[in-house]
């Protein structure tokens, strides 16, 4: 092991000695298996340049430690539900979750708002005490029915179901199936609880799950059927990810049938299994659903990575070759038509970023998947984690990071304020919830999961805006006036 | 190709560069099963038609867009304004996330609060071992002066019993047994967030003065309430008080804590209203609630310890502030500083220099009850009508308030209130009888966009805007900042209707 590796696993390790002695000893115990350091891949092993599943991942939070996940109903309605455009998505229960997550996650989508386009709304049932304590079914029936009276243009209902609904014993699959059949439209329930599961992670899968068990065997659009048709999956269009993605697809020469969930209809949803391939971008939210399209329809999938221009090359490489020549000669051809643009971009801000030191703190691909797009710019990672990634994530990371890299697994509030110190990053990506005591540090900060309200980050006109964005932040000259002159040391 | 290193286009101008128009035009004909145009224009007209209005606001199940947020939201930020207090909300755990989202997003702030993380088991045999555990880990990590617990309604529909809980947390040794740990139960079923800051509050103020004696003092105990204007208000009240030489505290007090300086360091807690001092307050001779839907069951505590009460509803304005002056006069026997006086003569003059401007303009209002009431009487002190009067939180009490105040002024003669309402009736009510202009938060950037009436964001949570929470919206000097923010809407939309070149700019007037 060369000198200065062997001094950053050593100083990563006392590090995370002294961060876990702040624990009471049952804390302790169970978070030491979640912070580590990459370690070195086993001979003969070419898949991955460093071994990171060796934390312990996808376990409940320990209670107390702010925890920075959230929960079930966050990943099925805020991420997998909430953003298919011409469906209501009702926040079933109280009124507090779909008041926080209304028209927080930027999933952009086309349309008229309030007519065709619903992701900007906040349907609730408000449950009161009455729905508690004599369930809420019929408030349920009574909102689908006022949806269909005052929205005509909705294409159906999803009961995104909060805590209560699975504790007081309501028979939501009931009430779908009746409405169903009273109205004529997709009535898809979903028990996607907060309290179920360990994080948001449980609540993609339930999601997965619904859409299988409730969607995909509707009629989708009439389109021409062709060999070239293909479905992004899991892009939920954050700043409009998933038309900067898109826009390369089709120049390759490839439909793009089904965009699973960013700017989607549920036509699209059900075009789907019609599809020769899944472009799989966030493999956590969505593999459930490829996995079984794969199983059930025949289709194929495989990831790909549209953050930064080697990852972008590459994958529309990898992705041309499941197609013939005339798809792979157009792949060719448009990574060299884009090429100048990135070199344009390399030639602006790599100098003003070389070297610079990033942490990463995100959830379900991210951790991973931007890292390329910073080496592209000279940068390094120190510190990588998930909020919510399995074991199978984790081992993915491994294909990106060098060994040596710090990784932390549903970091606490306390751990990575204490990484962060320590560390002295140049620059943070994480959540809004992580923003402001990061940058009361000094550090730059940009939130990985908005795109801190910029984006699109994916393709190639995304890189440019994420180089734009990471010189923003790190060259901005506020951070040097933290110290008042007078209390400059001399 | 739109892009360049040159010139960065990010979502603002990209997807409006013609190879991206095409892309999604085409996505739409092709996959979407989209409606066609003439029909989506057909139903856009018909939602804001008499029709549609009807129907939309005889909803009975169904809540569209409220003006509300749930419980434990309230509660998280009650106990924030305390000197080095942690939120504890036992339950689910992503319902903390959202809080500290929210709260972040609206003071552009670090927001802590933690979770007792509770998943399918804890449904099934209660949250006591994380309580007890949650507890220990809360107090050796972030080494609290007092942990604030509330409930999400995950813990409220199991029944978990927070008193019993902390007793045997205390028993566990979580946390030692004299430390400060006051609850409140808050169901998100019930109320909305002013209700889960009373009910904090309530919980704070009983854990302090349940075995106290009380001495009575000539102090005064003031309540803000929840205000996303806390920052700028509670130090304009400090000032203001401070100038009287009254004798007061406030009990919970956030102005610090979600105003930190970037000075390098990060602190989780700052300020607040010291423990020492709300164990004092119980002998204050007077407790003062500056909104009273925020405050009802705190101040029975209040009263129960033998104090006397007094309620405003956020005041604002000249009377609002000219009533809340007299009041802590009253009470302090301090009189009104001279140079109070004088602000009152400022803010009144530019409302004269302006009147012109704002008489007969007409406006529609949202928000939490206490702000509505007073947001309306401001309104009609400039010669405005308060057309449009909505509180999804509001009920019965708080509407015959609101017609009351309303059946005072000519200005309020054609005002309607709309209590329980949410903002997609109110979209319904603002395109059959539309006003000038619509006070409320950052959500009514919609009903903005849809009808057109200009926006003016004077409460919580503003996400789109930055920073003018520092500001105060109370007194004679807050005030002036909202006379000013409403001013420069009348006026901007003046140049902006007066504006085009050739057409309508004959009235593009160099002085207003």
């Amino acid at each position: 092991m060369a000198k200065d590796l062997e001094d950053s696993v050593a100083e990563h390790e006392k590090m995370i000695e002294e961060v876990l002695s702040a624990y009471p000893k049952k804390a302790q115990k169970k978070r030491a298996k979640h912070l580590s350091t990459a370690g070195a891949v086993e001979e003969g092993e070419t898949e991955i340049v460093s071994k990171c599943d060796t934390v312990k991942s996808n376990v409940k939070s320990v209670p107390g430690v702010m925890t920075i996940r959230g929960c079930a109903y966050a990943g099925s309605k805020g991420v997998v539900w909430g953003p298919i455009k011409d469906l209501v998505h009702i926040s079933h229960g109280p009124v507090g979750c779909g008041h926080y997550s209304w028209s927080q996650r930027r999933n952009y989508a086309t349309g008229t708002t309030g007519v065709d386009n619903f992701v900007t709304f906040q349907f609730t049932t408000d449950f009161q005490e009455k729905d508690i304590v004599f369930g809420g079914d019929k408030k349920l029936e009574k909102s689908i029915d006022e949806i269909n009276e005052l929205f005509p243009l909705a294409n159906g209902v999803t009961v995104q179901s909060e805590c209560p609904i699975g504790l007081i014993g309501d028979d939501i699959e009931a009430v779908a199936r009746k409405k169903k059949k009273d109205i004529g439209k997709t009535i898809v329930p979903v028990r996607c609880e907060g309290f179920r599961g360990v994080s948001q992670s449980l609540g993609h899968h339930i999601a997965n799950d619904a859409v299988r068990d409730w969607v995909l065997e509707g009629e989708g659009s009439e389109y021409e059927a062709t060999d070239y048709d293909v479905n992004i999956i899991g892009d939920y269009n954050i700043g409009g990810d998933a038309w900067s993605s898109r826009i390369l697809l089709e120049e390759i020469g490839l439909n793009v049938v089904g965009s699973w969930s960013g700017d989607a209809t549920l036509a699209e949803m059900e075009n789907a299994p019609k599809a020769k391939l899944n472009l799989i971008h966030c493999y956590r939210s969505m593999n459930y659903i490829c996995r079984h399209m794969e199983e059930k329809h025949g289709v194929p999938w495989m990831e790909y990575n549209f953050f930064g221009p080697s990852q972008i090359a590459a994958s529309l490489r990898a992705i041309a070759a499941k197609f013939d020549k005339s798809v792979q000669d157009k792949a060719e051809a448009v990574i060299a038509k884009y090429q100048p643009l990135v070199d344009e971009v390399l030639a602006k801000y790599k100098p003003r970023l070389e070297g610079k030191k990033v942490m990463l703190y995100v959830g379900g691909l991210r951790p991973r998947h931007v890292v390329t797009a910073y080496h592209d710019l000279g940068m390094e990672i120190a510190g990588t984690g998930y909020e919510f990634a399995h074991g199978d994530d984790y081992k993915r990371t491994g294909e990106y990071i060098k060994e040596g890299t710090l990784i932390y697994d549903d970091v606490t509030g306390y751990e990575l304020e204490k990484f962060i110190e320590q560390m002295r990053p140049d620059l943070v990506g994480s959540g809004i919830k992580e923003k402001y005591p990061v940058q009361k540090m000094g550090i730059p900060f940009r939130q990985m999961h908005s795109w801190d309200y910029s984006g699109p980050y994916h393709g190639y006109d995304g890189f440019a805006i994420f180089a734009r964005d990471m010189d923003l932040a790190i060259n901005n000259p506020v951070w040097a006036m933290f110290d008042a002159p007078w209390k400059k040391s001399a | 190709m739109p892009q360049s290193a040159d010139k960065v286009l990010d979502h603002s101008k990209l997807f409006h560069e013609p190879e991206y128009k095409e892309m999604l035009e085409n996505k739409r004909a092709k996959y979407e099963n989209a409606t066609p145009a003439p029909q989506v224009t057909e139903i856009l007209d018909w939602t804001k038609s008499w029709d549609y209005r009807e129907k939309n606001l005889a909803r009975e199940a169904l809540v569209i867009n409220p003006a509300k947020a749930c419980q434990p939201l309230g509660a998280v930020f009650a106990a924030a304004g305390y000197e080095g207090t942690m939120s504890f909300v036992h339950g689910s755990q992503g319902c903390v996330a959202y809080y500290r989202s929210h709260l972040s997003r609206h003071f552009k702030e670090p927001a802590s609060a933690v979770s007792s993380s509770m998943t399918e088991d804890a449904a099934v045999f209660g949250g006591l071992v994380n309580m007890v555990d949650g507890l220990a880990n809360t107090y050796a990590l972030y080494q609290p002066k007092m942990i604030a617990v509330s409930t999400t309604c995950m813990a409220e529909v199991i029944g978990d019993d927070l008193n019993s809980f902390i007793i045997q947390a205390k028993e566990k040794e979580s946390v030692p047994a004299d430390f400060d740990v006051p609850f409140a139960h808050t169901p998100a079923f019930v109320g909305s967030h002013v209700d889960g800051y009373d009910n904090m509050q309530k919980g704070i103020i009983s854990h302090f003065w349940k075995d106290a004696e009380r001495k009575e003092t000539d102090s005064i105990n003031i309540i803000p309430g929840f205000d996303g204007f806390a920052v700028g208000n509670i130090r304009e009240l400090n000032r203001i008080l401070g100038e009287m030489g009254v004798t007061y505290t406030i009990l919970s007090d956030v102005s610090d804590v979600y105003d930190t300086p970037s000075d390098g360091d990060f602190r989780m807690y700052d300020g607040g209203t010291k423990l020492d001092d709300v164990k004092a307050a119980v002998n204050a001779k007077v407790t003062v609630s500056m909104q009273e839907y925020c405050t009802k069951r705190t101040l029975e505590v209040c009263e129960k310890a033998g104090q006397a009460t007094e309620v405003f509803h956020y005041p604002m304005g000249v009377q609002g502030t000219d009533e809340f002056l007299m009041k802590m006069s009253e009470l302090s026997g301090k009189a009104i500083p001279d140079s109070l006086t004088k602000e009152r003569g400022r803010l009144v003059d530019a409302m004269a220099d302006s009147q012109s401007y704002l008489h007969g303009k007409t406006y529609a209002i949202y928000g939490d009850p206490d702000f509505v009431y007073s947001m309306a009487r401001f309104v009609m002190e400039t010669g405005g009508e308060p057309t449009h009067c909505l509180a999804t939180n509001g009920g019965k009490e708080w509407k015959a308030k609101m017609e009351a105040l309303l059946a005072s002024s000519p200005f309020g003669a054609k005002a309607q209130v709309w209590a329980g309402k949410d903002l997609w009736h109110l979209r319904s009510i603002l395109a059959t009888e539309p006003t000038d202009m619509l006070i409320g938060n950052s959500y009514g950037k919609y009903l903005e966009r849809d009808l057109g009436i200009p926006l003016i964001r004077l409460t919580f949570p503003i996400f789109d805007r930055h920073h003018h929470h520092r500001f105060p919206t109370w007194g004679y000097q807050g005030g002036l900042n909202v006379l000013v923010k409403i001013l420069d809407t009348v006026l901007d939309k003046l140049d902006a209707e007066t504006g085009t070149l050739g057409e309508t700019d004959i009235s593009f007037d160099l002085t207003r």
